[in-house]
C-alpha cells in the first residue's frame, strides 16, 4: 500500500538543541491527522519541515510518490493556516482569499466561480468586501482556510488553528473543519496542543514527546492502549503505578496480587489505570481488590471525582477514581471513610516508562 | 535545500545592494585610508603624513577645541532638552502640541543659520550685545549656543522617548514608600531614562565634533578639527592632509557610535518589559513652572529663526530698516543664484525617491529573506556604518573614490548624481533602521503563506508589504528630504559649479560678507522644509486615509 504522505527518520536541531529526533511517519489520503504533544515539543516545527519552510538536517519526506525532501516550499504542494493567520490586512477577503489564484494565467470567470465556491464553503459570501480587522476571530481563521484551500492543495497543513479563539467559537468550528475536510477529502496534518480538540477531529493522532514520537494511534487505541506512560498520562487521566510480575498473567501490587490479560514479560513493571476503569466494590475478593481510605471527593455534575489513598509498608499512594452519582449515594462516601475497590484484569495496562514514580 | 526561484532573485538583490554600499561607501573609505599614507604624488610613505601632522603644535589646540566645545554642548543640550522632555511627559501643562512642534524646527533649518543668527543678535552690530558684557559671540561662545540650537530637537526626541517607557507602578512603588519628590527624581526617573540619556550624548557629541557650518560662520579664530579638514581641502588643496585630518575625526564619531550600539543593545530588554504607562498627575505650580521653562525655550528658538527672518527682509541692518526682498535677489550674487535653490530642490527630491527605494527594498531583503542569512547580516552591520562616518570625511573619500580617472564612475564626479548618492549614504543608517523596525512589526509568516501559494514574493511585497508600510516609507522619504536641504558638510567637497546648492550658497554668501543674502538663502530652506512637513501631515489626516481604510475597525 502507498501512503500519500511519509515522512522518514526526520531529525533537525537548532543549534545544539535537538528540536527532531528520528520522526518517521505515514499519512494516508484523505486522512486528517493531529501531531499533539505539550509546548516546545517540536509539532511547529515537524509541520515546518514539511512544508519546507525550515530545512531538516537528515531524513526524508515523500508526497505522492515524490521526493520532496530538498525541495522549497513554492516547489511542493500543500496549503498551510498558521496560528496568527497571516491574513493580509490591507487586502478584502476576496483578495485574500484569491490571492494564489491569480497570475495562474485564469481567466476572471474561473476565479469569481472559484472564489464563489470557497466564499459558501466558509459561509462567509456577505463578507467578501470587507477587510481582515472587520471580521471576528473565527471568520479571521475560516478566510484563511479559504485561502489555503482556493489553489486546490494535495495536502493541508494546519498548526495550531483554533488556538487563538475562544472555547465556544473553537467547539464549533472543530466540527466545522472536520466536515470539510471529509467532503473535500483533502489530506491534512494539524498541529494542536489540545489533546480532545485531537481526540474529537482525527482519524490518527501522532503523539510527540521531546522531539520524539511516542505513540501513532486512532484516538481510540491511543487512549485506551497507551504503550508508554506519557502517553497514558498526557491523554485523559491516569493513575501510574509500580509493579513486579508474579506469573505471565498476574503482577504484584501494594502486597496484592493482580491478575490481568496482557502478557507480562518484563520484571520491574508500570501499570496504567483510568479512573473510570476503578470500581467501588463490597466484596473483598483473593485477587484484583485494594481498600482505601476517600481523601477528597469533588462533585461534577453527572459523576464525582474521588482521592482515594491506599497504604503497603509505609508507602502511601492516592488513586483518581470516578464515582458515578448512583454508587456514590448507594455507597453514602463520605470523607475518610473506609472503601474497597476492584481494579479489574481489563483495567490493567502495562506501560513503557521512563517515569520514576 | 535547492534554492527556489524566489530565493535566486534575493540573492540577485542582496548581490546588487551589496554592491551598491560597496561601492558607495567601503570603497571609499578606503579610498580615504589609503589617500592619507600616500604622497602628493601617490606613492605609499608610511605614516609620514600623520608624523607630520601631529608634530604640528597647532593640531593640539584643534583636537582641545573640539572637545571643549563638544562637551559644553552635550552637557548643555542634553540638559535643556531633558527638562524640556520632561515637562512634555511628567507635567499637565498647557500647550503640549504647540511646544513639542516648536522644538522641531531647528531640525528644518541648515546649521550654519543659527550661527547667522547669533552674528544679528549678539555679533559687532547686535541687539542684545550688550548682554555679552563686552565678550564677543566669534568664538567658543558663539559655537556653543548655535550648536545647542542646532542639536537641542535631535536630543530632545531621543529623551522624549526614554522618557515615555517610564513604568508608573515603580512610581506607585515610590509614593507609598513616602519617597520625596526629588528622591524619586533621582532613584527612579533617572536610572529608567539612563540609557536614552546616555544616547542623546552621544549623538549631540557627534553632530558637533563632526560640524563645521557653525564653527565656519561663527567660530572666528577659534579653530576646531572640522574646520582643519575645510581649511586644508578648500583653503590648501592639501588633499593628503585633509585625508589625515579626516582618520582623525572618525575616531571620536565612531567611539561615540560603537559605546552607543553596545548601550542601545541593553536599552532593549527595558522596552519590552511589560510596564503600565505613566499619567501624570496635575500639580499648578510645578505645570507653571516647566510651561514657563517651554516658553521660554520657544522664545529663544523663535528668536532666531525670527531675526533671521527680520534679517532677510529688511534693507540694510541696523542702518536701513524698510522692508525690502532685495535679498532674495541672489542672482546677483555669489553661490549660484537662485538656480542654487532650484538644484537643491531637485537634489532633495531625487534624494528622496531614490532614497527611499533603496534603503526600503534592502532592509526588506535583510529582514524579511530565509536564503543566505550570514549576507544579510553583514549587510545590516554595512547600514549602520553611515551613522559613525562625519558627512565632510564621506564627502572628501567621494572625491578621491569617483574623482580617481581609473574607476569607471569617475563620470558622475561633478554632476547631480554623485551629490545624491552621497547624501542618501550620509543619511542611511537612520532611515534603515526606521524600515527595519516597521518591518520587523509585520507578521513574519507572509512570506511563508505566499509562497505556500506559489506567487513570487514580489507579488506579495508590492501588493501588501508597500501598502501597509506606506506611512513609514513616507517618513523616511521626508527625513531624506529635510536632511538634504540642509546638510552642507557632506556636499562641501563635491558640488560642482553646474550642482550648486542653497546649503552650500549660505555658506559661500556668508563668507563673501553677504549675511542678509545668505540669511534669505536660509529661510528659503526653512519655507520648503517647513512647507513638505505641514503638507505631509495634511497628507497623512486627509489622503491617505483613504488608503488605509483596512486600519479602521
Ligand atoms: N528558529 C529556532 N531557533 C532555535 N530554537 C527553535 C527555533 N524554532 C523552534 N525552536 C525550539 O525548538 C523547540 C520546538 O519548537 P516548536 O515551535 O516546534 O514547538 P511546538 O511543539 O510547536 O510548541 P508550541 O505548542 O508552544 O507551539 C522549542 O524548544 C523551541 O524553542
Ligand atoms: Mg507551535
Amino acid at each position: 500500500m502507498t501512503h500519500y504522505l511519509t515522512v522518514k527518520n526526520v531529525s533537525k536541531s537548532f543549534g545544539k538543541f535537538q528540536a527532531l529526533q528520528n520522526t518517521s511517519f505515514e499519512v494516508q489520503e484523505g486522512e486528517l491527522v493531529c501531531i499533539l504533544g505539550p509546548s516546545g515539543c517540536g509539532k511547529t516545527t515537524l509541520l515546518r519541515v514539511i512544508a519546507g519552510l525550515e530545512e531538516q538536517n537528515s531524513g526524508q519526506i515523500i508526497q505522492q510518490g515524490r521526493e520532496i525532501t530538498n525541495l522549497p516550499p513554492d516547489q511542493r504542494d500543500f496549503g498551510i493556516v498558521f496560528q496568527s493567520y497571516a491574513l493580509f490586512p490591507n487586502l478584502s477577503v476576496k483578495d485574500n482569499i484569491t490571492f494564489g489564484l491569480k497570475t495562474r494565467k485564469q481567466s476572471n470567470e474561473i476565479i469569481e466561480q472559484r472564489l464563489n465556491e470557497l466564499l459558501s464553503l466558509i459561509g462567509l459570501e456577505s463578507h467578501k468586501n470587507k477587510y481582515p480587522s472587520q471580521l471576528s476571530g473565527g471568520e479571521q481563521q475560516r478566510v484563511a482556510l479559504a485561502r489555503a484551500l482556493a489553489p486546490s492543495p494535495g495536502l493541508l497543513l494546519l498548526d495550531e488553528p483554533l488556538s487563538a479563539l475562544d472555547a465556544k467559537v473553537r467547539q464549533f468550528l472543530r466540527s466545522e473543519i472536520k466536515n470539510l475536510q471529509k467532503k473535500l477529502g483533502v489530506t491534512t496534518v494539524m498541529v494542536t496542543h489540545d489533546q480532545e480538540e485531537a481526540l474529537s477531529m482525527a482519524d490518527r493522532i501522532i503523539l510527540m514527546n521531546k522531539g520524539v514520537i511516542e505513540q501513532i494511534d486512532t484516538p481510540q487505541d491511543l487512549y485506551s492502549k497507551p504503550h508508554t506512560s506519557f502517553a497514558a498520562d498526557f491523554i485523559g487521566k491516569t493513575n501510574l503505578f509500580k509493579a513486579t510480575k508474579n506469573t505471565e498473567h498476574s503482577l504484584m501490587m501494594f502486597g496484592q496480587n493482580f491478575e490481568c490479560h496482557q502478557l507480562l514479560t518484563q520484571n520491574e513493571l508500570m501499570v496504567a489505570v483510568r479512573p473510570e476503569d476503578i470500581k467501588i466494590t463490597d466484596q473483598i475478593t483473593k485477587n484484583n481488590t485494594l481498600s482505601g481510605v476517600v481523601k477528597e471527593i469533588e462533585f461534577l455534575g453527572s459523576y464525582s471525582i474521588g482521592l482515594i489513598e491506599v497504604s503497603h509498608n509505609n508507602q502511601r499512594k492516592s488513586l483518581i477514581c470516578h464515582l458515578p452519582l448512583d454508587n456514590n449515594a448507594r455507597n453514602d462516601l463520605k470523607k475518610n471513610s473506609l472503601v474497597n475497590i476492584l481494579l479489574s484484569p481489563q483495567s490493567l495496562k502495562i506501560v513503557n516508562s521512563d517515569l520514576q514514580i | 535545500m535547492k534554492k527556489s526561484r524566489d530565493d535566486y532573485l534575493t540573492i540577485f538583490f542582496i548581490a546588487i545592494a551589496a554592491t551598491y554600499i560597496l561601492a558607495t561607501l567601503a570603497l571609499p573609505m578606503y579610498a580615504i585610508l589609503s589617500k592619507s599614507i600616500e604622497n602628493k604624488e601617490g606613492l605609499f610613505i608610511g605614516l609620514s603624513n600623520y608624523k607630520y601632522y601631529f608634530s604640528n603644535p597647532s593640531l593640539f589646540y584643534s583636537i582641545y577645541n573640539s572637545l571643549f566645545v563638544s562637551i559644553i554642548t552635550t552637557i548643555i543640550s542634553v540638559t535643556l532638552s531633558f527638562m524640556f522632555a520632561y515637562a512634555l511627559t511628567r507635567s499637565c501643562m498647557r500647550a503640549k502640541p504647540f511646544f513639542k512642534t516648536m522644538a522641531m524646527i531647528p531640525i528644518l533649518l541648515p546649521s550654519l543659520l543659527a550661527g547667522i543668527a547669533l552674528i544679528y543678535l549678539f555679533g559687532n552690530q547686535g541687539v542684545f550685545k550688550a548682554l555679552l558684557m563686552g565678550r564677543s559671540i566669534y568664538g567658543p561662545i558663539g559655537i556653543i549656543i548655535a550648536e545647542v540650537f542646532y542639536t537641542f530637537p535631535h536630543a530632545l526626541l531621543i529623551i522624549i522617548t526614554a522618557l515615555s517607557i517610564a513604568d508608573a507602578r515603580l512610581y506607585e512603588a515610590a509614593t507609598v514608600l513616602r519617597s520625596s519628590p526629588i528622591r524619586t527624581f533621582f532613584t527612579v526617573t533617572i536610572p529608567s531614562a539612563k540609557y536614552g540619556l546616555m544616547s542623546a550624548c552621544f549623538v549631540v557629541f557627534t553632530l558637533v565634533i563632526t560640524d563645521f557650518g557653525i564653527p565656519k560662520v561663527i567660530g572666528g579664530q577659534y579653530n576646531v578639527l572640522a574646520i582643519d579638514v575645510y581649511k586644508q581641502v578648500i583653503g590648501q588643496q592639501n588633499f593628503e592632509m585633509g585625508a589625515v585630518v579626516s582618520v582623525v575625526l572618525i575616531i571620536p564619531a565612531l567611539l561615540a557610535f560603537i559605546v552607543d550600539r553596545i548601550v542601545q543593545k541593553k536599552q532593549i530588554s527595558i522596552l519590552t518589559a511589560r510596564s503600565v504607562v505613566y499619567e501624570p498627575k496635575k500639580n499648578k505650580t510645578f505645570d507653571l513652572m516647566m510651561f514657563l521653562y517651554c516658553s521660554l525655550i520657544t522664545l529663544f528658538i523663535l528668536t532666531m529663526v525670527g531675526m533671521c527672518l527680520y534679517a532677510s527682509l529688511i534693507k540694510f541692518w541696523p542702518y536701513n530698516l524698510s522692508f525690502s526682498l532685495k535679498n532674495y535677489h541672489f542672482d546677483l550674487m555669489d553661490g549660484g543664484g537662485w538656480d542654487s535653490y532650484y538644484n537643491s530642490i531637485k537634489m532633495a527630491s531625487y534624494t528622496a525617491f531614490f532614497g527611499t527605494i533603496i534603503v526600503f527594498t534592502s532592509a526588506y531583503f535583510i529582514e524579511k529573506a530565509r536564503t543566505i542569512k550570514t549576507a544579510r547580516i553583514m549587510m545590516h552591520l554595512l547600514s549602520m556604518m553611515p551613522m559613525a562616518i562625519p558627512g565632510m570625511v564621506l564627502g572628501l573619500a567621494y572625491i578621491f573614490f569617483f574623482n580617481n580617472p581609473n574607476n569607471p564612475f569617475n563620470f558622475i564626479y561633478g554632476t547631480m548624481a554623485i551629490l545624491v548618492i552621497c547624501t542618501i549614504t550620509h543619511f542611511y543608517t537612520v532611515s534603515h533602521l526606521t524600515a527595519i523596525t516597521a518591518l520587523k512589526q509585520i507578521d513574519y509568516e507572509f512570506e511563508s503563506v505566499s509562497s505556500s501559494l506559489k506567487q513570487p514574493f514580489y507579488k506579495m511585497f508590492f501588493s501588501v508589504t508597500v501598502p501597509i508600510s506606506l506611512p513609514v516609507i513616507f517618513e523616511i522619504g521626508i527625513y531624506f528630504f529635510v536632511n538634504a536641504m540642509t546638510t552642507v558638510s557632506a556636499v562641501v567637497f563635491i558640488y560642482g559649479p553646474k550642482t550648486t546648492l542653497a546649503s552650500v550658497a549660505v555658506l559661500n554668501m556668508d563668507d563673501a560678507g553677504d549675511i542678509a543674502p545668505a540669511a534669505a538663502m536660509g529661510m528659503m530652506i526653512f519655507y520648503t522644509n517647513a512647507f513638505v512637513r505641514i503638507s505631509y501631515v495634511i497628507i497623512t489626516k486627509k489622503v491617505l486615509v483613504k488608503f488605509q481604510q483596512w486600519r479602521t475597525k
